[in-house]
């Protein structure tokens, strides 16, 4: 195959024209930033019939991390908060760690926790361990690294969430109908395409595991299309992905973690989608250590919505989170592109750069 | 923020560590998840560890399809 033949445009739109002989109303759901961003870079939504709607769901980990860790993180004193970068910029209800790093807060941007590790050597060092399951694995091997070298300054605030059971926990909900899913490309290596075996068993809903290219996306759409009446789970992006996932790496994540219950932005409560830190490894939980509150179910609960805009950089109308949950598109916020731009983000949802509302922000503004 | 991206092993070390050229750029990440991975294989690496061991032909795919979109756009 030629190597560029993932973004011929002739397969491409080869694909596309057998598309149109779909005629029913489908709802299709992404649920990775990457793929929203992919999607709204090649145009694929304007470039498909009318009658497939391509609508984003909560895939971006930053987007259903709740405000409230932020607040807790800024009222830390003595200790040095490490973090991947996209977490910086997510507001709190008093300012966001940027801001508060301009203040004088030591605020660490790295991209591998094994970076934490490092620092926690020189300083005192809290990492926040936001992620899906693409993540945890090497947050949860920073970890076991920790406790084999005994180190005493170095804590986890764990946040890594589970992609499966939210999807079941959408599927569980009656106002929302999706007809589809295209599934995470990079959290099914580790998981394995098995981990989304209940979504046909339990909800009679198929969904395909594709890349990130335009060939990838429209043929798994096609794909999708094709099993309606009888679906499954369908891996389309088998040149990185298994049906059992990484087992290695599975089995690094049971060693360190527990599943819990968790609070997602937007969603809520998810039952068994969070990860805490085992008892064995309990000096390095930096909830534990610090006496943080990251789990607060009003806090949690109330999204970005109900947050007084006067006392907070969030919105009371900003719709994240009927935007996590698909029932609304980015256009359909009243703030979308007026007072809310990634200049100026209101609500997670436009902090990251996988968001969605950051994805219509750059390629698809004029979309209706 | 799960993007992982290819890079070819070009030194395997003690300890599960191996050095990975990533488009010229050499860099040591874990190879504990990829305990059987050798020297010359392909992987898909995440915030410093090997995540899978892939065909040269995809990785080699991925890597002008990523250059691309980084050189394209805000990706
Ligand atoms: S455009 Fe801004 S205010 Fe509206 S939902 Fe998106 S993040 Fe919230």
């Amino acid at each position: 195959m030629d190597l560029r033949s993932f973004r011929n445009p002739k397969l491409v739109r080869q694909v596309v024209k057998d598309l149109s002989e779909y005629r029913n109303e489908v709802k299709i759901m992404e649920v990775c930033g990457t793929h929203t961003m992919a999607i709204g870079k090649w145009g694929i939504r304007k470039l498909i019939p009318e009658n497939i709607k391509l609508i984003s769901g909560p895939g971006c980990p930053v987007c259903v991390t709740p405000s409230s860790v932020i607040d807790e993180l800024i009222n830390l004193e003595g200790v040095t908060i490490a973090s991947f970068g996209d977490l910086l910029r997510l507001p709190g209800s008093i300012g966001n760690l940027e801001q508060a790093r301009a203040k004088g807060l030591d605020v660490h941007t790295i991209y591998s926790p094994l970076e934490a590790l490092e620092l926690s050597k020189q300083k005192e060092t809290l990492f926040v361990g936001i992620g899906f399951e693409t993540t945890i694995p090497g947050i949860a091997y920073t970890i076991s690294e920790a406790h084999r070298l005994k180190l005493t300054d170095f804590s986890v605030l764990s946040l890594g969430k589970l992609i499966a059971p939210a999807l079941d926990a959408l599927l569980s909900d009656k106002q929302i109908e999706i007809d589809g899913f295209i599934l995470p490309g990079h959290v099914s290596v580790i998981t394995g395409t098995d981990a989304y075996s209940f979504m046909p068993e339990k909800y009679r809903v198929g969904g395909v595991v594709t890349g990130f290219e335009p060939l990838d996306i429209v043929v798994g759409i096609q794909k999708l299309l094709g099993q309606m009446t009888r679906p499954q789970i369908i891996n389309e992006y088998s040149r990185a992905v298994t049906k059992k996932g990484n087992q290695n790496a599975q089995a690094m994540i049971e060693r360190i973690f527990e599943v819990s219950n968790a609070f997602w932005r937007g969603l809520g409560k998810i039952p068994s989608s969070g990860l805490i830190i085992r008892d064995e490894y309990s000096q390095f939980d930096a909830s534990k250590k610090y006496g943080l509150m990251v789990e607060s179910p009003e806090v949690s609960l109330a999204a970005c919505q109900s947050a007084p805009a006067s006392v907070s950089n969030v919105s009371a109308n900003c719709r994240c989170g009927d935007i996590l949950k698909g029932k609304i598109i980015p256009i359909e916020c009243a703030l979308f592109n007026s007072e809310c731009t990634p200049d100026n983000p209101l609500g997670p949802c436009m902090v990251s750069s996988e968001g969605s509302c950051a994805a219509y922000y750059l390629y698809e503004r004029g979309y209706q | 923020m799960c993007i992982a991206i290819p890079g070819k092993l070009v030194e395997k070390k003690e300890d599960d560590r191996g050095i990975v050229d990533m488009g010229g750029v050499k860099t040591e990440i874990s190879l504990v998840f990829i305990p059987t991975v050798k020297e010359g294989d392909w992987i898909i690496i995440h915030t410093g560890f090997g995540l899978e061991i892939m065909s040269e032909q995809d990785a080699l795919n991925m890597i002008t399809l990523l250059h691309e979109a980084k050189n394209s756009a805000d990706y």
